[in-house]
């Protein structure tokens, strides 16, 4: 009767249970009942949603473990928590901590500038973000589960989220259609593993899901990124920084479910107060940009 | 013969012969659970609005989380159109989140279910991510691998509830005349018999 906990097959076969979902940042129990109640399929626990990260400045960190417990004992669905690119003994707490996934995330400050997690000597699955395929790709040998796109977090701007991913996509579709004897070529074009490369390249697409994050906003934000190829998304302040964070998030829920549904699409934008407020990306410095933290 | 003759007769349902499988597509494991369908030689269909089953033979409800799915259930009237599908006699496969969503009673916590499976169920039974596993059960007398996410666990089942699988003593696959439900994961497992229980109740065209 022998059990086997902390696989790669429980990894990302986690990760398809939240498929067609919505994950939102959330800073207190508070909040994390709201996104329950709206239908998000996990919340991620954070001290600051990405927006006030990049308002007050400072060094953003893991979560105290006190506000996790709250949240834990609050809802039932999945609690996922960041820890910063390379803090791996921030990982060792957060799985102490029995969260259900971690978000190695460019949105804390990095603590390591050369190395990301080794994310296969953990029980617990890892998230990580990505720009490009390459990007994605090393985070895949590293041990993640499952795979956002980085978007540009705390901007509410989605132009980020539609540039990477485009670029995982497009570079999938790229690699497949490749001979077999330009992928060695390709696998160092990419800065990736050629096994890895070799495997995507055959089934045509990523070995672990594929979510999309950092910057969205409203409920055709979803619809656009999931058109796109992406899984499910992730909400960060682009809910609780607006008018009404209940409602925005039911509609965000809806869109994601039915986002090739322009009908069902146009009742659930309807009426749903301000959004975030939001910055303009094109306008922003290059040192303000989280996306460019980690590699 | 007969059964071959009432299917020429609904031959217009079929894509070139292959059933058509309506697959609960709001939230959760559906692209997984459309590649086996597809690997046993069915056509699956992604069914996010009531009307996208019309013509469907059968229904697969995947895991996910049942919190999110009941609000997207609720909302465009699925709670009516899934029972309805169920009285027809149609067969429907339930794994983890789906048997939540059939069970009669949920517990920890309490929450709606369309009491169609008369069992008990308690949500999460065996713990947080970390805790979830995979194990060697028995189907059928045969050793089976499974894989249990934040699974639930049977408490007690109904007289007319058949148990096919068990795992450490808990009953992981039942039956209820044309429904199918597990705790498990028979989609992430690699062995498609639980699927090919599913779709073996269908007529054959061939």
């Amino acid at each position: 009767m022998s059990e086997e906990k902390g696989t790669l097959r429980l990894k990302t076969g986690f990760a398809e249970m939240l498929k067609g979902g919505v994950i939102m940042d959330v800073t207190n129990a508070e909040q994390a009942k709201i996104a329950e109640e709206a239908g998000a399929v996990a919340v991620m626990a954070l001290e600051r949603v990405p927006a006030d990260i990049r308002k007050e400045g400072g060094v953003a960190r893991m979560a105290d473990p006190k506000k996790i417990r709250e949240i834990q004992k609050t809802v039932s669905i999945p609690v996922m928590a960041k820890c910063r690119i390379g803090h791996f003994a921030e990982a060792q707490i957060l799985q102490e901590l029995g969260v259900d996934f971690i978000d190695e995330s460019e949105v804390l400050t990095p603590a390591d500038e050369a190395h990301h997690i080794d994310k296969h000597v953990f029980k617990v699955p890892f998230v990580c973000g990505c720009r490009n395929l390459g990007e994605a790709l090393r985070r895949i040998a590293e041990g993640a589960a499952m795979i956002r796109t980085k978007g540009e977090a705390g901007s509410g701007d989605i132009v980020e989220a539609v540039r990477h991913i485009r670029a995982v996509v497009g570079g999938i579709r790229r690699l497949a259609g490749l001979r077999e004897d330009e992928w060695m070529a390709e696998a160092k074009e990419l800065g990736a593993p050629y096994e890895i490369v070799r495997l995507v390249a055959r089934e045509g697409k990523l070995p672990v899901p594929n979510f999309s994050a950092g910057g969205i906003a409203t409920p055709a934000d979803a619809s656009l990124v999931m058109q796109l190829g992406a899984e499910a998304v992730f909400v960060g302040s682009g809910i609780f920084k607006s008018e009404d964070p209940a409602k925005r998030a039911r509609a965000i829920v809806r869109a994601t479910t039915h986002y090739l549904d322009p009908k069902i699409l146009a009742e659930v934008s309807e009426g749903l107060g301000e959004p975030m407020r939001g910055l303009d990306v094109s306008k922003m410095d290059e040192k303000e940009l989280l996306q460019t933290r980690g590699w | 013969m007969n059964a071959r003759r009432a299917m020429r007769d609904k031959k217009a349902m079929r894509e070139n012969g292959r059933p058509s499988i309506g697959l609960l597509a709001l939230q959760g494991a559906f692209h997984a659970h459309g590649e086996v369908l597809v690997r046993l030689g069915a056509a699956p269909r992604e069914v996010r609005l009531p009307g996208d089953l019309n013509g469907a033979e059968g229904l697969v409800l995947p895991g996910g989380e049942s919190t999110a799915l009941l609000r997207l259930i609720e909302e465009y009237g699925f709670e009516e159109t899934i029972p309805r599908f169920a009285a027809e006699g149609k067969p429907i496969l339930a794994t983890c989140m789906g048997l939540i969503l059939l069970a009669r009673e949920v517990r920890n916590p309490a929450q709606k279910s369309l009491g169609l499976l008369d069992v008990a169920v308690e949500r999460n039974a065996y713990g947080r991510q970390v805790d979830s596993f995979e194990a060697e059960g028995e189907v059928l007398g045969r050793p089976f691998p499974m894989v249990f996410i934040r699974a639930p666990r049977i408490l007690d089942v109904g007289k007319n509830v058949e148990v096919l699988g068990t795992w450490n003593g808990d009953p992981v696959l039942v039956r209820q005349r044309n429904i199918l439900a597990a705790t498990f994961h028979p989609e992430l497992s690699g062995d498609d018999a639980v699927h090919g229980m599913f779709l073996d109740v269908l007529p054959r065209e061939r």
